[in-house]
């Protein structure tokens, strides 16, 4: 059995030059020019339990978004009623599916109905009816619509969240949608990770809002406030001491602008007291509410209110024309930083809920690197020592199998753009032990067969033929295991899953033909009588 | 070099022995499957939901003084554990009142307010919502189940019937030791643990098949040996070869246990009681449920 040698030889030769050129870019931090022309430059990615970093899972509030659409609707049917001079008395959301108009007569419901027809197809009519004297329309969004509404505001979410990361400046971020509501988000290698998901989880909704001057905030509680106005807090951070104080204010509750209106926001440096504010562009429709509004309301208040909270509530002193305001607040330099990021970036659809946040610090993963590879290290030089001794020279052909099984899993690795995670490595390790142990079986046999009195070479052959079946049985069932944990395993467990699969597969390679050649070489060409084994 | 030279040991005969051991072990193991599955046991924050931060001071912290300054600020049920050789300290917190999401910050502000001279790092800080904990643990069953049908259908196309029900049934009692094992010493049953359980699960099969192979060879030439030899001869045989590739692979995940790190500690500990349950169990239980079953249905023929 000693035909095609060279081919085999060939063939090994080539996998380890693939698989060496495939590990160099890994190993190199600086690539000369002339290698990145047509070599490969794809790296072992290393997971974020390696090279630190955070992980999260982000939940999206899709109800909010299907609500804030019926607010919109709501909103826009107010402007049309009174725009077309027909009288109601209320129009606002109901529920999270309806928005119920109450109006005064039936003749108004009639006109009502038609124009929310043609407005509103896709959103079904309930039968009107009658409550204290008043008429009332209930309009439902059905669920289909409602669905894509969902769906929709995931996706936008996702759009937002890439594109916040994307100015925030993170290298080689994963953003990824999971299932119907959620969002996995990695931010490899990030300094600061409690600023990111803060500036991720935003809503960075943008109002403005005019004062309510006729209530008086201090005394005022939710119940107390006319129906459409609104108490918010204003929060404000006293720079030196750190204390946060809040002033009750009262609001309407109709925004005259929102932050959809901006085309741009920067932070600038104010020259007088050396403070940072934001400065926003409005877009032209913007800019010309803005100008309608400060026109009509000079000497008022308007609260400039985000997520719910206000940073500041100036008094309009002249008409703002030309369409840009600015934002101040008791800023630090981060904070106007980041705020500037999410207005240009846009507000989600709906508030996020953080519901998983996996973060690993950069000296962790750094200290598992190490005691990885030292381990790694150590469990090779045991079993290398052990199989030398137990099998002497055959034992070092098993151990220059177990080298190449490793050497050739690192390129697969390598070639296929896999992230390493430390149970990864453990897997590698773990292979070392069981990269031999076919070889082990092999040579137990080729013993018996020697024992028998078989003759060297046909000894080995026959080893190496009854011992197929069993390596390819324990080979199996692992990789059946192997394939259920990759598909359900998450990060670090993925990363197991996919050394060990790629490790066993290698295996068979290694263990049956590389090795196989080393004792037909020696066996026919060199004339070895004796193995030693 | 031969570990072992020729061996001629009746281990057929200890089946009685080694059946009663077995048992016991499956039982604990399958008492501490229902416990976790309650949610009675040590179960990592990955299944049941909670708060995981292990911090890094330049001084040595006293485990009590930690646990004092943590009830002070409302997390008294937090469990903590030191990493002895280097000042660090993993606290753990299940479910609380506190917001997902707060809890880490309540953890450094408690530490930087009472341990004011004690600076330190935050190596890592882990928080799984409750939704995500129930997704997992489904998740995970799945993944065991299919594991195990998927290994079955693999054993039963390769063998037949018998020999098929006696390494299920080992692959199943190796499973049950590792969770035994776990819940004896009452250690964190999570995500890492239940990839060792499952790569065991796959490895397992290995010892076993190399002494299945082997009875099937030897029940073909011995026709007139009576079942007890044949089978008894057949584990002689294989029983270098089971130890020295279990030896292999025990050196490999050793030097994980005692040089890799805690983040892999318990997850390194599981392979090693799994390589060792695996080779016992090949010889000591996937054999003598087969031979048990053919020496009955040659009885039940006579």
């Amino acid at each position: 059995m000693s035909k095609g040698i060279n081919w085999r030889f060939l063939l090994i030769v080539a996998f380890l030059l693939l698989s060496v050129v495939y590990i160099t870019p890994t190993l190199v931090s600086k690539m000369p020019s002339w290698w990145t022309g047509i070599l490969p430059k794809e790296k072992i990615h290393l997971g974020l339990d390696l090279q630190g970093g955070s992980h999260l899972i982000m939940e999206v509030d899709t109800p909010k978004a299907v609500e804030g659409a019926l607010d919109l609707i709501a909103t826009d049917l107010e402007d049309s009623l009174a725009a077309q001079t027909l009288r109601f008395k209320r129009i606002a959301r109901e529920g999270g599916d309806k928005v119920k108009m109450t109006l005064y007569d039936k003749a108004t419901a009639e006109t009502v109905q038609a124009i929310i027809k043609k407005k509103y197809p896709e959103m079904d009519l309930l039968p009107q009816f009658e409550e204290g004297g008043f008429t009332v329309i209930q309009l439902k969004m059905n669920e289909k619509v409602a669905s894509d509404r969902k769906d929709k505001s995931v996706s936008q979410a996702l759009e937002t969240i890439r594109n916040r990361i994307d100015q925030f400046g993170v290298s080689e971020p994963i953003i990824a949608r999971e299932g119907l509501t959620n969002i996995v988000v990695q931010l490899p290698g990030i300094k600061d990770p409690k600023r990111a998901i803060e500036l991720i989880g935003k809503t960075a909704r943008l109002e403005f809002k005019l004062v309510d001057e006729n209530v008086n905030a201090a005394l005022a509680t939710p119940g107390s406030i006319p129906e459409d106005d609104e108490l918010l807090m204003e929060k404000r951070t006293d720079q030196t001491t750190g204390a946060v104080t809040e002033t009750p204010l009262v609001v309407k509750k109709k925004a005259i602008i929102t932050g959809d209106l901006l085309t741009d926001a920067q932070v600038r440096i104010d020259s007088q007291f050396n403070q940072p504010y934001v400065s926003i562009e409005f877009n032209s429709t913007g800019a010309r509410l803005f100008d309608q509004i400060t026109a009509a309301n000079v000497g008022k208040r308007f609260a400039v209110v985000l997520d719910s909270t206000i940073y500041s509530a100036p008094v309009i002193r002249e008409r703002i024309s030309g369409g840009s305001a600015q934002i101040s607040g008791s800023f630090t330099d981060k904070d106007a930083a980041d705020l500037s990021i999410v207005l240009r970036a846009g507000s989600l659809p709906a508030p996020v809920k953080i519901i998983q946040n996996v973060t690993v610090g950069p000296s962790l993963g750094q200290d598992s690197i190490r005691k990885g590879l030292m381990a790694g290290a150590i469990g090779v030089l045991l079993v290398v020592i052990f199989m030398a001794v137990y099998y002497k020279v055959c034992g070092l052909v098993a151990n220059y199998g177990m080298v190449l099984n490793i050497l050739f899993l690192m390129g697969a690795l390598a070639a296929l753009g896999a992230t390493l995670t430390l149970p990864g490595i453990a897997a590698i390790v773990l292979l070392v032990g069981i990269s031999v142990d076919s070889n082990v079986l092999i040579f137990e046999r080729i013993r018996e067969e020697l024992r028998l009195g078989k003759p060297p070479i046909a000894a080995v052959d026959a080893g190496y033929d009854k011992a197929f079946l069993t390596i390819m049985d324990s080979h199996v069932t692992t990789l059946i295991t192997a394939a259920v944990l990759f598909q359900f395993g998450t990060g670090p467990v993925k990363g197991f899953a996919v050394s060990l699969s790629l490790g066993i597969i290698i295996n068979l390679f290694s263990s049956l033909v590389a090795t196989k050649v080393v004792f037909d070489f020696a066996l026919s060409r060199m004339n070895v009588k004796r193995l030693s084994i | 070099m031969e570990l072992i030279g020729k061996t001629n040991i009746d281990f057929i005969g200890m089946r009685k022995v080694s059946f009663i051991i077995s048992s016991i072990i499956s039982i604990i193991g399958l008492f501490g499957m229902i416990q976790m599955g309650r949610g009675a046991a040590n179960m990592g924050i990955d299944f049941s939901g909670g708060t995981a931060v292990q911090l890094k001071f330049t001084q040595p912290v006293g485990i009590d003084k930690a646990r004092e300054a943590l009830a002070k600020h409302g997390l008294k049920e937090a469990s903590l554990q030191d990493i002895k050789e280097s000042n660090k300290l993993l606290i753990k917190v299940g479910k609380t009142t506190l917001a997902t999401g707060k809890v880490a910050d309540t953890i450094e502000d408690a530490f930087k307010k009472e341990f004011a001279g004690n600076q330190f790092v935050v190596e890592s800080s882990t928080e799984i919502g409750p939704s995500v904990g129930d997704k997992l643990r489904k998740d995970t069953l799945t993944a065991i189940i299919i594991s195990l049908i998927g290994i079955i259908i693999y054993i039963a196309w390769r063998f037949d019937f018998k020999f098929g029900v006696g390494a299920t049934i080992a692959t199943i009692h190796d499973v049950l030791a590792m969770f035994a094992v776990f819940y004896l010493l009452n250690k964190e049953i999570n995500l890492l643990f239940i990839t060792a359980v499952l790569t065991i699960a796959g490895y397992s099969l290995t010892d076993t098949v190399v002494v299945f192979d082997r009875i099937r060879e030897n029940l073909h030439k011995n026709l007139k040996e009576t079942m007890h030899n044949v089978f008894n001869k057949s584990i002689n045989e294989v029983l270098s070869r089971t130890i020295v590739t279990s030896l292999t692979a025990f050196l490999a995940a050793i030097s994980l246990l005692l040089f890799g790190g805690e983040v892999i500690h318990d997850f390194a500990f599981a392979l090693v009681i799994g390589i060792a349950v695996a080779t016992y169990s090949s010889v000591f239980v996937a054999s003598p449920i087969v031979s048990l079953w053919e020496e009955r249905g040659i009885k039940a023929k006579a």
